[in-house]
């Protein structure tokens, strides 16, 4: 399998003196559906914004498809589409000239430009807003507009910034079908987002940045094994004054009603649920406390802080 | 392959520009048509016709090459610097950043967006004047291409002013402090010959006086000014400024981090 994006020792450092990226280096396959996560200020917007030469970088290279960034421009640039984080198109525009535009910056004539246009204009329910000015259009429907825009030059690269945020569910939940319909007709996706349910339900690869480095880089199902203790929350049928002791288990009461468990990925549940019945307590439902991704990350996240300093 | 690409990409710039101010032709063209509809009510008829002869001419027809010119300033200029200011404001600027275009692509089209409508209103007010004056055109060649420079020149002005702005103010401070002092003062509305010594040769500092003797030149045949020697000093400064907005683009100067 060939690549389809490649970093190599990719720096940044801003004018105020911020060092944004510290060498990140990665490699993403083609026809990967690929997870870039981290905390807010991590560098993920950075680095998109390198690869989609909105940022400047201080040093190293990019690669799309073999073609570095800064000697094969043309041939490298085509190859990429990019939703970013924040609306910017043009407010005053209608949304079917937009995508004309974009087209034809991508030297597309504007007889295959239209059809284009309405193909995906089509696909991601906007047509009908074709003549409306974009500023007319609701949150959702922004966000489909740039989805469109970035793929009326067909590119075999598709980055989105945080794409279904602010979206509601029932369109992100549409938005995700959509994605895994580009990616199975063979688009390479890199997708940052702070929802870890999505990354975790979409992407096979996921690479996690912090404070502009990679600290981890892998397959999801890899790195979710890494996850040695997951959190369940249990709503309990009566209330406890304080928290059972269970062997070899954390248990936290949250209150009366409510018992916080962490149980290692080593134990079965069972376990849990006979100390449980020994005690006499009863269990009306459970849940987990956090996405097993979420967990992983913030651990992740928490051990790369330097010590006694936070967020 | 590339050629071809970059044409297609250019004429997608000039045509949004185009459609930009034709849609908002009440901000664009409007304006300037009743603007030097005034001008030649009130300098060329009222208070023309108690000024008589300037240049060997009657004063509206002295006027009219002047307020053409002035026109063509201020609206290819204007075009630029609002509209790419606009894109950077919006950030629909990363539309065009993240494409394969190249610097020099989107420069052009910026340019020839602003000198489009600087063209267009330079001919809407030119069929007003018919409407005040009789106009002939003495020297075809050296009108059109006068007229075009200035444009280019202004566009890109205009677009450097653009990269600089960092907010709405600074695209009025160089429009109002510079340029429209620029224009009235650049012989628009009488001949710097008219001037005592010294302030005539102050008044050869202003390149727009060049612009205007020259134009004026094409249609009435009358200069203050060598008409060679200007055509060449704009054709050297309009270089000079295409190079320094092409250097300020690729560089990402007020636009990239």
């Amino acid at each position: 399998m060939s690549a389809a994006l490649v970093l190599r020792d990719v720096r940044k450092t801003y004018a105020n003196g911020v060092e944004a990226l510290k060498g990140i280096s990665l490699e993403v396959q083609a026809g990967d559906f690929f997870a870039l996560l981290g905390p807010n200020g991590a560098g993920k917007s950075t680095t998109i914004g390198i690869i989609s030469s909105l940022v400047n970088s201080s040093g190293g290279s990019v690669e799309v498809f073999g073609y570095d960034l800064d000697r094969q421009r043309v041939l490298a640039k085509q190859r990429v589409g990019v939703v970013p984080q924040e609306f910017n198109f043009n407010q005053f525009e209608k949304v079917f000239d937009i995508l004309i535009s974009q087209a034809g910056f991508y030297g597309i004539p504007a007889g295959r430009a239209a059809e284009r246009a309405e193909h995906y204009l089509r696909k991601l329910g906007l047509w009908d807003k074709r003549e409306s000015q974009s500023r007319m259009l609701s949150g959702g429907m922004k966000r489909r507009l740039m989805i469109a825009r970035a793929l009326v030059h067909e590119p075999d690269l598709l980055i989105l910034d945080e794409p279904t945020a602010g979206v509601d569910i029932e369109l992100r939940r549409s938005m995700w079908d959509f994605l895994i319909e580009l990616n199975q007709q063979g688009k390479t996706i890199i997708l940052t987002t702070h929802y870890l349910e999505e990354a975790e339900s979409l992407c096979r690869r996921i690479a996690i940045i912090d404070r502009g480095q990679i600290v981890e880089n892998t397959d999801m199902k890899s790195l979710l094994e890494k996850l040695d203790v997951e959190t369940f929350v249990l709503d309990l049928a009566e209330p406890l004054s304080e928290a059972p002791s269970l062997e070899g288990l954390e248990v936290r009461l949250r209150d009366a009603r409510t018992l916080e468990v962490a149980v290692p990925k080593t134990r079965p549940l069972n376990d849990l649920f006979v100390a449980l019945g020994e005690k006499g307590i009863s269990v009306l439902s459970m849940r987990n406390k956090s996405n097993r991704l979420e967990e992983l990350f913030l651990r992740l996240v928490e051990r790369n802080l330097p010590a006694g300093g936070g967020v | 392959m590339n050629v071809s690409f970059q044409w297609v990409a250019f004429s997608t710039i000039v045509a949004k520009e185009i459609r930009r101010f034709v849609r908002i032709w009440p901000q664009t063209l409007l304006p300037p048509a009743i603007t030097m509809t005034l001008y030649f009510v009130i300098f060329g008829n009222l208070i023309g016709s108690r000024i008589g002869d300037m240049g060997g001419f009657d004063y509206m027809q002295f006027i009219v090459p002047g307020l053409v010119m002035m026109s063509v300033i201020q609206n290819s200029y204007g075009n630029v610097v609002s509209s790419f200011y606009s894109t950077k404001f919006q950030r629909s600027i990363e539309e065009m950043l993240v494409s394969p275009m190249s610097a020099t692509t989107i420069l052009l089209g910026y340019i020839a967006g602003g000198v489009a409508r600087g063209l267009c209103v330079g001919v809407i007010v030119t069929l007003l004047s018919l409407f005040f004056t009789h106009l002939q055109v003495q020297h075809i060649l050296v009108t059109v291409l006068v007229v075009l420079l200035t444009a280019v020149l202004f566009a890109i002005a205009g677009f450097i002013n653009a990269i600089f702005a960092n907010k709405f103010d600074d695209v009025a401070i160089i429009p109002t402090f510079v340029l429209t002092p620029l224009t009235y003062l650049g012989g628009v509305f009488y001949s710097i010959d008219l001037l005592p010594e010294f302030w005539r040769m102050v008044s050869l500092l202003n390149p727009v006086v060049y612009m205007v003797n020259v134009f004026r030149y094409g249609l009435l045949g009358v200069s203050d000014v060598n008409v060679v020697a200007s055509l060449a000093a704009i054709v050297v400064f309009t270089g000079g400024l295409f190079f320094w907005a092409l250097w300020l683009l690729k560089r990402g100067v007020g636009i990239r981090h």
